[in-house]
């Protein structure tokens, strides 16, 4: 086909630097994501105080936080092209696969910036002790895929919607209620140094990213173009 | 597969539409629309305000989908599938925007690369100094007036060699140096590919060949 002068990659990676130069140049998803952990650490961190928490409340606490901190921004990328009208630019110059990557890759670079500055905070406002890091990072790298996956999907869906306001978290939430409950699971074998963690959740973890990716992938043209 | 010029792309290409019905509730827009165009042609669709005329543009850059009837793109005489139809046609129009938080030249960059057009960096500034914004490359287009950002949509428009070139509203916005732009582009993507125009303009409508004329 015409226009392929350009690798698929450097579509991809055309589409994740101009998001990147203009969240750069605007803060417009990384205020909304970054200002609402922080508010929400901080009154969860005043209310319960620090220390003595049960493993399975900080498994519990942390996942909330990040789940509506994320959902506060990553929606972010798809419904500013459609408020803007740039929408339509992309649309007629991108390759559907380009667009849902690139904004992919945007939201995960976006979600893994977030954690690098939650998971500290959290630890040392809550006074957390992790038993087991790699466990641990591994949760949270594979729950970030999955969350993710799903959510770059849902924020293409409401931004050809005309009412937007609260239509990502309901959309969201039951698509991401399976990822959450396995998710809070393992994450508690993390915070308890004599718990056994499950291979059984780890794979679903893994499987849910793989599956949201790919169905995200298939379906987003559909979205997208009609 | 066999790559194409942008030159051979624009000679083999042509747009069919048979039986094309487009309504909105109980308003239609266009009803039974059959017409072909081939390369060189030009169509003015024409009618008042609230006719239908972006709506009809929008399903003939695949924005939109037609109720009934089908419309066709044809490159070698081979279908183009639906999905590949962006490759082949550019839109410059009210509701079309530029990222507002990029410099001219980072947009057509962007547009240059994401398309795969292959186009330099110098190309793309030169596409910019043909468009009246010699000078204004690197400025971030929010700080642009509405007439240089009509004329920087014109130039992202122009990025792919488009065969289909459809314009909405084509000189809203402009002065008389954009108007002169706007006949010099008109009449070089006509000579190799097929321009569709909608507008209310008598004198714009004149450049045309063809008209559809929407009803009010």
């Amino acid at each position: 086909m015409p226009g392929s002068k350009s690798s698929w990659a450097v579509k991809i990676v055309a589409v994740l630097v101009k998001d990147l130069r203009a969240e750069y140049r605007t803060r417009y998803a990384v205020n909304a994501i970054f200002l609402f952990a922080l508010t929400t650490l901080a009154a969860v961190s005043f209310s319960l105080g620090a220390g003595g928490i049960p493993g399975h409340y900080l498994a519990v606490l942390f996942w909330i936080i990040l789940f509506f901190s994320a959902l506060s921004g990553l929606a972010q990328s798809f419904v500013k092209e459609a408020e803007t009208g740039t929408a339509v630019s992309l649309k007629l110059n991108a390759a559907d696969d380009a667009v849902f990557f690139g904004k992919w890759l945007f939201n995960l670079i976006l979600l893994l910036g977030l954690e690098c500055f939650l998971v500290p905070l959290f630890l040392v406002l809550l006074n957390a002790d992790v038993a087991r890091w790699p466990l641990f990072l591994g949760v949270v790298l594979l729950g970030s895929l999955g969350m993710v996956s799903a959510t770059t999907l849902i924020a293409a869906v409401i931004a050809t919607a005309g009412v937007r306001g609260a239509l990502f978290s309901v959309l969201a939430l039951p698509i991401l209620l399976p990822l959450l409950v396995p998710l809070v699971r393992v994450t508690e074998y993390c915070f308890l140094a004599d718990s056994v963690a499950g291979s059984d959740e780890l794979t679903v973890l893994a499987a849910y990213a793989v599956v949201a990716t790919v169905v995200g992938w298939l379906l987003f043209p559909f979205v997208w173009r009609d | 597969m066999t790559k194409m010029s942008n030159a051979d792309r624009r000679q083999e290409f042509s747009l069919q539409l048979e039986g094309v019905s487009r309504r909105f509730g109980p308003r239609i827009i266009c009803a039974d629309v059959s017409l072909s165009l081939q390369q060189g042609d030009c169509l003015a669709v024409v009618g008042p305000n609230g006719s239908g005329k972006s709506t009809f543009l929008k399903m003939l850059g695949g924005l939109l989908r037609p109720d009934s009837g089908t419309i066709s793109y044809f490159n070698q005489g081979q279908t183009v599938r639906r999905e590949h139809w962006f490759s082949y046609v550019s839109l410059v129009a009210p509701d079309l925007a530029l990222y507002a938080e990029l410099t001219a030249r980072e947009n057509l960059t962007f547009f240059n690369k994401i398309g795969g057009w292959g186009k330099s960096g110098d190309d793309l500034l030169t596409l910019i100094d043909d468009l009246g914004l010699g000078g204004r490359a690197d400025d971030l287009v929010g700080t642009f007036s509405s007439g240089m950002k009509q004329r920087l949509k014109y130039a992202a428009a122009l990025v792919k060699d488009p065969p289909l070139l459809l314009l909405d509203e084509p000189t809203s916005n402009f002065d008389e140096a954009g108007r002169a732009i706007f006949i010099k582009i008109l009449n070089q993507c006509r000579s190799t590919g097929i321009v569709v125009i909608a507008t209310n303009d008598a004198q714009e409508a004149e450049f045309a060949g063809q008209q559809v004329v929407m009803g009010g």
